[in-house]
C-alpha cells in the first residue's frame, strides 16, 4: 500500500492560490493540521485566533458574511463540542460557507477522551444546514475542497495529516454524496466510513478468501445522506448490512444506514461496529481500535454472524492482507 | 501528626528530581513535554512539599490498570484525586488544569513519594492510568481536563460548594498561560469575584510559549497582572522559579477575593542545553543523535 505524506497540506494550499478570498485560521493547532506551508506561502491570510475556539468560529462568520472563505483548522473535537451553539447560531443557521477541518478523528488520538471526537457525526447531523463528511484515503483528500466549495454552505469534515494511505485511484476523485463502490458482491452490504476503509478492506479480503461476498461502500458524505447506491447495495444484500465507523454506533454511519433501510422498508438485519456508546479513553490507536471492538476482527465477526457462520478467521489472516496498489473495483 | 516541612533547597532538590525523571522519558522514547517540567517545576515542588495541606497519598504508589469511565455501573473507581490525598475539608484540593502537563504532575508524585519507581515507569504505557494527557482517573488528577480551561470552572464550583458548607480548606487550581487565551477562564474569575471565594487559588505558569510559538506572537493576553485585578482577583507577580517567592506568593492575604498567582517562567529553566534549539518547543523530540547525545550528556550531569 502506498503511503502519502501532506496530502492536505498540499491541497489547501494548491486551493489558497486559486481561490484569494480563502482564509485559514488556526486555534494553535496549525503546526498539527498540516497550514504551516499555507501560511509560508500566504502569511497575509493565515490567522492565528488563539485558544479561544468559540470565538474564532463566530469570527469566521463574520468574514463569510464579507465575502471570505473561511476555512478552520483543530483537532476535531474543538470544532464541535464546545463551540456547538457558535456553530449552530453563527454559521450554520445563516448557511455561511464556512469550513471545520478536524483533524486526529475519533479513536486516531491517544489524548483521551478530550482529544477523542466520537460523537462528531452524531452531534452535528441534528445541525440544519450543516454538510458532514469523512476522509478515508489520500485520493479523497485531494478532491475534497473542490467537492465541498461546489457542495456549498457549512461543512465539518474529518480530515486525515501525516502518513495517510492512497486506497483508491489517484485520477477518481471525491464525488459528493457518492460512495466508492470499494468492493462487489452480494452475501453482505458492508458501509465504511474515515480508518475504518483501510480496516475495512482488509477485513474484506479475508472475507473472500474465505468464500463471503461482500458488496463494499466507502461513504464520505454522511450529510446529506440519501445516495441511492447505499438502497441498491441493500437491496443486493441477501443476508443484510454491517456499518464499520471510526464513531459511537449511535448517530454515525450506522444511525443514517438504519435510517435509510425503515424509510425504504429493507426488512433485513444490521449490524453497527463501531464505540459502543462509551466515552473512551488514551492509549495508541491499534490498542484502542482492539480494546472498543473497533478494527477489522471486528468487522469479521458482524460479517460472520449475519451470515451464521463461524469461519474460524485468525488475526495473522487479517495481518497478512497487503494491499497491492489499489486497481479500481477489487 | 505535624506536617513535616522543606528546606527551599530539599524543594529545589525534588524540582531537580522533577527534571531529570522527564528527561530519562525524553531521552527513552524519543521526546516529552519537556519545557512544561522546566517551567513549572519549582512550582509544583513547592505546592507539594510546603504550600498545600495535603494528607498523605491514598493511590496505589504502581498505578493501576485503567479502570474505566464514570458510568451507572462504575462510579466507584479509584479516583487520580486519591494521589493527593484525602478530598475533605479541612484538606487542600488540587486541580491541575493543562492535562498535556500529567508527565510533570506524574514525575511531581514521584519526586515527593506518591508515587513508585514501578508507577512511573508506566507513564504513556497503553492500558494504565498514567496516560500522556490525564483524566479523572489518572494520578493527580481530579478533572477531565484535556479540552483547556475547563478546570478552572469546576474547581471554583468545589470552593463555592465548601463556602456553602462552611468548611474550611483551600482549592487551588494549576493553569498554563496559552489556556488564559479561552473565555471561560475569565468567565470563572468573574464570578470567583462576584461570590468573594477568597478559598480559591490560581497559580498560572506563565513560561510565554504555546503550540504554534510565543504566546505574544500566537493570542497577546498581557498585562494579566491588570487583567486578573480588574476581573476582581487579588494578584500577585513573581519569578516562577525563585522557591522562596512562590511560598510568600501563595500566602497572601486576600480576604473576600479570589487570589492569582502569575508565575513567570522560562521553558528552558534548569536545561540549558536546550537554549540553543530555535524551533517550537512545545513537545520537545529528542530523535537525531545529536540531540540524543546532547540530553544523555546533560542528564548525566545532573545529580
Ligand atoms: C480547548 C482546547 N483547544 C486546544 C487544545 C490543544 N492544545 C493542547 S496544549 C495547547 C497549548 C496550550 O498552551 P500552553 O499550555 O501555554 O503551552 P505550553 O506552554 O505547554 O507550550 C493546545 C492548543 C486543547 N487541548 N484544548
Ligand atoms: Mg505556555
Amino acid at each position: 500500500m502506498i503511503m502519502e505524506t501532506n496530502v492536505y497540506s498540499k491541497s489547501i494550499t494548491a486551493w489558497g492560490a486559486e481561490h484569494p478570498e480563502t482564509v485559514v485560521l488556526s486555534a494553535d493547532l496549525g503546526t498539527s493540521c498540516e497550514i504551516m506551508e499555507f501560511k509560508k506561502n500566504y502569511p497575509d491570510r493565515y490567522f492565528s485566533l488563539g485558544i479561544a475556539e468559540q470565538n474564532m468560529i463566530g469570527w469566521a462568520a463574520g468574514l463569510a458574511r464579507e465575502g471570505f472563505l473561511p476555512y478552520l483548522h483543530s483537532f476535531g473535537v474543538f470544532l464541535y463540542r464546545r463551540v456547538l451553539d457558535q456553530v449552530e447560531m453563527s454559521v450554520a443557521y445563516g448557511n455561511l460557507p464556512v469550513g471545520l477541518v478536524g483533524f486526529v478523528p475519533g479513536l486516531t488520538t491517544p489524548g483521551g477522551v478530550s482529544h477523542q471526537s466520537t460523537n462528531d457525526i452524531g452531534t452535528l447531523r441534528s445541525v440544519p444546514n450543516m454538510r458532514i463528511y469523512s476522509i478515508a484515503d489520500a485520493t479523497d483528500i485531494e478532491g475534497f475542497l473542490p467537492m465541498a466549495y461546489e457542495a456549498g454552505g457549512p461543512f465539518y469534515v474529518r480530515m486525515f495529516r501525516k502518513s495517510v494511505p492512497r486506497l483508491f485511484p489517484a485520477n477518481e476523485p471525491i464525488q459528493f454524496n457518492h460512495a466508492r463502490i470499494a468492493a462487489e458482491g452480494s452475501d453482505v452490504a458492508l458501509f465504511t466510513e474515515n480508518i475504518a476503509t483501510e480496516e475495512g478492506l482488509k477485513a474484506v479480503k479475508v472475507l473472500q478468501n474465505h468464500g463471503v461476498s461482500v458488496q463494499m461502500l466507502s461513504v464520505s458524505t454522511l450529510k446529506p445522506f440519501t445516495d441511492p447506491q447505499v438502497v441498491d447495495a441493500l437491496k443486493k444484500a441477501k443476508y443484510g448490512a454491517v456499518t464499520y465507523e471510526n464513531h459511537n454506533i449511535i448517530g454515525g454511519l450506522g444511525t443514517c444506514v438504519a435510517e435509510v433501510m425503515a424509510e425504504n422498508g429493507i426488512g433485513k438485519p444490521l449490524i453497527k461496529v463501531g464505540v459502543d456508546d462509551l466515552y473512551t479513553h488514551g492509549a495508541s490507536k491499534m490498542f484502542l481500535l482492539k480494546k472498543y471492538n473497533v478494527d477489522a476482527m471486528s468487522c469479521i465477526k458482524a460479517v460472520e454472524k449475519l451470515i451464521g457462520k463461524d469461519l474460524g478467521i485468525e488475526e495473522s489472516e487479517i495481518e497478512a492482507v497487503r494491499f497491492e496498489d489499489f486497481n479500481g473495483v477489487a | 501528626m505535624a506536617k513535616k516541612t522543606y528546606t527551599n533547597e530539599e524543594i529545589q532538590r525534588t524540582a531537580n528530581k522533577i527534571r531529570k525523571q522527564v528527561l530519562k522519558f525524553a531521552i527513552e522514547r524519543g521526546g516529552c513535554y519537556i519545557t512544561q517540567t522546566n517551567s513549572s517545576a519549582e512550582i509544583l515542588a513547592t505546592l507539594y512539599l510546603d504550600v498545600m495541606n495535603l494528607g498523605d497519598s491514598l493511590g496505589d504508589p504502581d498505578g493501576i490498570p485503567f479502570p474505566g469511565v464514570p458510568g451507572p455501573d462504575n462510579m466507584d473507581f479509584p479516583r487520580g484525586s486519591l494521589y493527593n490525598g484525602p478530598t475533605q475539608a479541612p484538606y487542600d484540593r488540587f486541580f491541575l488544569s493543562p492535562a498535556h502537563y500529567a508527565c510533570t504532575l506524574y514525575c511531581t508524585l514521584f519526586a515527593v513519594g506518591r508515587v513508585s519507581e514501578t508507577g512511573i515507569e508506566r507513564f504513556n504505557k497503553d492500558g494504565w492510568i498514567f496516560e500522556q494527557i490525564g483524566a479523572e482517573h489518572s494520578p493527580g488528577f481530579e478533572t477531565t481536563a484535556g479540552s483547556l480551561a475547563q478546570t478552572i470552572s469546576v474547581a471554583c464550583g468545589h470552593a463555592h460548594a465548601r463556602k456553602l458548607k462552611g468548611e474550611e480548606g483551600t482549592i487551588w487550581c494549576f493553569m498554563s498561560d496559552g489556556e488564559l487565551e479561552e473565555g471561560q477562564l475569565w468567565e470563572a474569575i468573574q464570578a470567583a469575584a462576584f461570590y468573594k471565594l477568597d478559598n480559591f487559588v490560581l497559580v498560572c505558569d506563565i513560561n510565554g510559549q504555546q503550540i504554534e510559538g510565543p504566546t505574544k506572537e500566537i493570542m497577546n493576553t498581557q498585562p494579566l497582572y491588570d487583567r486578573f485585578t480588574a476581573f476582581g482577583a487579588k494578584t500577585v507577580e513573581i519569578d516562577g522559579h525563585d522557591i522562596q517567592a512562590i511560598k510568600d506568593a501563595c500566602r497572601t492575604a486576600h480576604p473576600g477575593q479570589p487570589l492569582v498567582v502569575l508565575c513567570n517562567t522560562k521553558p528552558t529553566h534548569g536545561m540549558p542545553f536546550l537554549d540553543h534549539r530555535t524551533e517550537r518547543l512545545h513537545f520537545v523530540n529528542v530523535k537525531t543523535p545529536e540531540q540524543i547525545a546532547e540530553a544523555k550528556a546533560f542528564y548525566d550531569s545532573m545529580e
